[in-house]
């Protein structure tokens, strides 16, 4: 068999991709969730909100450290296997990359580190504008990075200067608001919230009515809800519930915004669309194909179970509309691009379209289902099987929306193919000539290898995070968390007199002390 | 001046900043468990970077973006022709990167066991195969006419096409000058930013490793004076410097003993980008000069390099003052020391 060195590297690019996009959307939500418990705290001053913020936190920071390690390795793909790519597109894309480091992933990795460590060394009303810096030095991450991937599909605000052989940035405004842009970031955004939420709805559930906390726990003397273990279930259940809202109102919000990205694209990338419902000839009043089995190599399908004129009322916006089809796409193309197939993978685009839709359905639902059973403090009937059954499939919940998203991405970068810049340069055009077969394996294997067993530490860690009770001691910020530690209490100033030897913050006493001593040495 | 030299300015700045900052967390990571003789001190050693090192290797994207956009042909040339070293540097640095943030979060003390071996094993591999690039950058790649290495067909050689630029004497004593000059960092800040036991092993190791460096600088220009050369500016300086950090960091002047090693390291990256910048030349070809990437034959368009003038000038010295503002608010030093409570 012959290594074809552009497959492979395409394989290599998707594989470091994806699973990046694993953990960003984690990332997203998870410190806007981290910041709204700490504000939640910092205004009502009730325990239950600081400590899920600590419990939050603690699952964004390992969440963000995969990130960060995998976002990293972007910066340096687009020269590594695809450097024509990057000489054709430096002008536009350089910037992009640059900027967003500059603006955004400055803010984030600094912020979190003050946030983290900043306990009782800030003032409290600055110590949570950090953990805000961050939530939105995320956004902005993404609405830059999702701006790089808008010209990719749609390029805009561009020159091509034929004698340099490139493109020239016009607009760096435009760039950014491409239509392409201004629809996939709430779409993308709305799709995070699904992930995040589902996560925290899964954590939270399944520590409020599964492995439920018995003993210890959160009260202190004074607390207004009394019993230790049942405030800290409360604390869990409402975890629960905001998993589930953000879950659920990310699953309105996704089918909302995905209406809006799905017209753009008809209007830019007619022909995604079209792979999208496997659509081979142009139809007016086209119907929307819910479940088809198709012919190899395309033509009118065995079967296919569909819901008339909705493709075009999805589409464009109008019942009576006429969509394209395949067919008459490529001729089209033939006539403006030359000699070539212009068509992606069907069956792949058709099938990913599909799963993004109908897995990300069933992952709002789930969520709903759980809203409604336990609207106004309704126990959940745990001894029905049907409940319980429910309940041990939850740590599948997280892997839901992770999919769904996975598959509007297979789906909108395979079915953008031949085009790496749609209408300008192929995908074949842009990988770097000299890279060779041998090197595009080695690197494909060491990155799934390593990528791999990051993947299960981080989900060794989060396991052990969320079994853990809700006490300050399993919590405490800072790397303090050494067993057989005679730190009694959190990282907050009044839990602790301040034993610097604990990452905790110093009283004067303590810094006095320290400079005293530190003469001896 | 034109924007294309500042930008070359900036991008060496970039890379400064990152091996400066990166190089001093690179050595704690590497120190850590061997100055550190129990749970307790290693945690210490590596809390003094915990909040930092995330913040410093963002410089690494800075330099690398900042690159790609104000010298995408010089980009595409160093990724594609240096392909599998990155990609083994990436590797190193997303476990490294794993291991800090992860050891902490867990109750067991074998994981941070466990976190702090991988901390130090990818924190040594990393600034090695950094400093064997940083050679390689200075002397050039096999470019061809099309700004790419190629190689002949055969698996071997295809993957000897990256690899081979670092089988030299030259990268292997770049490779450990950058251990030697992370090490030198490291001890110092643990020095700067402790108390307690580890302090004291900390200028114990700064001192060994600053005159191991003096008496290495020392050799070099000896090597380079005898083979006719003429003593090289850079050696002799940091010969100098570093007999002069190893004086300060025996006297407990761990702030000065850091700056002075932050100098030798700044300079020694400063000398490899601009080797060739007497020629213009930002990436020479080792096949033809006429191959050679120039700042000018390298660089982007005016109308990016305007775009990114403009946010550099809005958005670097905000970066620049909140990194400065986390260092003061977490500037208190780490206790090592067991006080009884």
């Amino acid at each position: 068999m012959a290594l074809d060195v552009l497959d492979i590297t395409r394989l290599q690019f998707a594989v470091v991709t994806i699973y990046h996009y694993l953990f960003v959307p984690l990332s997203i939500t998870l410190a806007a969730v981290t910041a709204g418990l700490h504000t939640a705290w910092y205004r009502t001053g009730r325990e239950r909100y600081r400590r899920l913020t600590l419990l939050v936190g603690k699952l964004l920071l390992v969440t963000f450290a995969v990130g960060v390690v995998t976002g990293l390795v972007q910066e340096f793909q687009f020269g590594l296997g695809w450097s024509d790519f990057a000489r054709a597109y430096g002008d536009v894309f350089g910037p992009v990359l640059a900027i967003e480091g500059m603006l955004a992933f400055f803010l984030e990795a600094t912020f979190l580190g003050l946030w983290y460590f900043g306990w009782g060394r800030l003032p409290r009303l600055a110590h949570l504008a950090t953990i805000w810096v961050v939530a939105v030095g995320t956004l902005i991450s993404a609405f830059v990075i999702l701006a790089a991937n808008a010209f990719m599909q749609n390029p805009v605000a561009y020159t091509w200067d034929a004698e340099r052989g490139r493109a020239r940035l016009d607009s760096f405004a435009e760039l950014m608001t491409n239509p392409v842009n201004l629809a996939a970031f709430p779409h993308t955004i709305a799709g995070a919230a699904m992930l995040g939420g589902a996560l925290l709805l899964a954590v939270g559930a399944w520590r409020r009515w599964v492995h439920v906390p018995v003993a210890g726990g959160l009260g202190a003397p004074g607390e207004p809800e009394g019993q230790a273990d049942h405030e800290q279930r409360l604390a869990f259940g409402t975890l629960a519930r905001v998993g589930a809202w953000l879950t659920l109102s990310g699953g309105v919000l996704t089918a909302l915004t995905g209406d809006v990205l799905g017209k753009v694209m008809t209007r830019v990338q007619p022909m995604k669309m079209a792979a999208a419902e496997a659509l081979y000839t142009t139809t007016t009043g086209a119907p929307f194909s819910l479940f088809a089995v198709g012919r190899p190599g395309g033509g009118e399908p065995f079967f296919s179970l569909d819901v008339p004129y909705l493709l075009s009322v999805l589409a464009v916006g109008d019942p009576g509309a006429t969509v394209q089809g395949i067919d008459d796409l490529q001729a089209q193309y033939v006539a403006q691009h030359g000699p070539g197939d212009y068509v992606p993978v069907v069956w792949l685009a058709y099938w990913s379209f599909r799963a993004m839709i109908g897995i990300g359905m069933l992952a709002a639902a789930v969520a709903a289902a759980y809203l409604w059973s336990t609207r106004r403090g309704r126990e959940l009937p745990v001894r029905r099987p049907l409940v319980r059954r429910a309940l041990r499939a939850l740590p599948v919940l997280p892997l839901l929306p992770a999919a769904a998203g996975t598959a509007g991405w297979v789906f909108t970068e395979t079915a953008r193919q031949p085009w790496l810049a749609f209408g300008l340069t192929r995908t074949e055009d842009g990988i770097s000539p000299g890279l060779t077969a041998g090197e595009a394996l080695a690197a494909l294997a060491a990155f799934t290898l390593v990528y791999g067993l990051i993947a299960v530490v981080w989900g060794r860690l989060v396991l052990h995070v969320v079994r853990q009770d809700l006490d300050a001691g399993s919590l405490a910020a800072g790397e303090r968390d050494d067993a057989g530690d005679d730190a009694p209490t959190g990282p907050w100033p009044g839990d602790d007199p301040g034993d610097g030897s604990h990452g905790l913050p110093a009283t004067g006493a303590e810094r006095r002390r320290d400079g005293a001593r530190a003469p001896t040495y | 001046m034109d924007l294309v030299t500042v930008w070359f300015g900036l991008v060496v700045l970039c890379w400064v900043l990152f091996f400066v900052l990166e190089g001093f967390d690179f050595g704690v990571g590497a120190l850590a468990p061997l100055l550190g003789r129990d749970d307790h001190e290693r945690s210490a050693a590596v809390r003094t970077i915990g909040p930092f090192w995330d913040g410093n290797e963002v410089w690494l994207v800075a330099a690398v973006g900042v690159t790609f956009a104000a010298f995408p042909d010089w980009y595409a040339a160093l990724m594609s022709g240096l392909f599998l070293p990155f990609v083994l540097v990436l590797l190193l640095l997303a476990g490294r990167g794993v291991a800090l943030e992860f050891r902490g979060k867990h109750s067991s003390p074998s994981w941070r066991r466990r976190c702090d071996r991988a901390l130090a094993a990818t924190s040594l591999g990393v600034v090695a195969l950094f400093g064997a690039l940083l050679t390689v950058f200075a002397r050039g790649l096999a470019l061809g006419a099309d700004g790419e290495v190629t190689s002949s067909p055969g698996l071997g050689a295809g993957l000897a096409r990256t690899l081979a630029p670092l089988a030299s004497w030259t990268a292997l004593v770049g490779a450990g000058a950058a251990v030697l000059a992370a090490l030198l960092l490291g001890a110092t800040f643990i020095g700067l930013r402790t108390t307690g036991p580890l302090r004291v092993r900390a200028r114990r190791v700064a001192v060994v490793v600053a005159a191991a460096g003096a008496v290495g600088a020392a050799l070099a220009a000896l090597a380079g004076a005898l083979s006719g050369a003429g003593p090289a500016l850079l050696a002799v300086g940091a010969a100098g410097v570093l007999a002069v950090v190893g004086v300060l960091a025996a006297r407990r002047h761990e702030a000065l003993a850091f700056a002075g090693a932050g100098v030798v390291v700044a300079a020694a990256v400063v000398a490899a980008l601009t080797a060739g910048l007497a020629d213009g030349v930002v990436l020479a070809s080792t096949l033809d000069p006429a191959h050679s990437l120039s700042l000018a034959s390298a660089s982007a368009t005016g109308s990016t390099l305007r775009l990114i003038s403009w946010a550099g000038v809005l958005v670097l010295p905000g970066v620049l003052g909140y990194q400065a503002f986390s260092y003061w608010v977490l500037r208190q030093r780490v206790a090592s020391e067991r006080v009884p409570t």
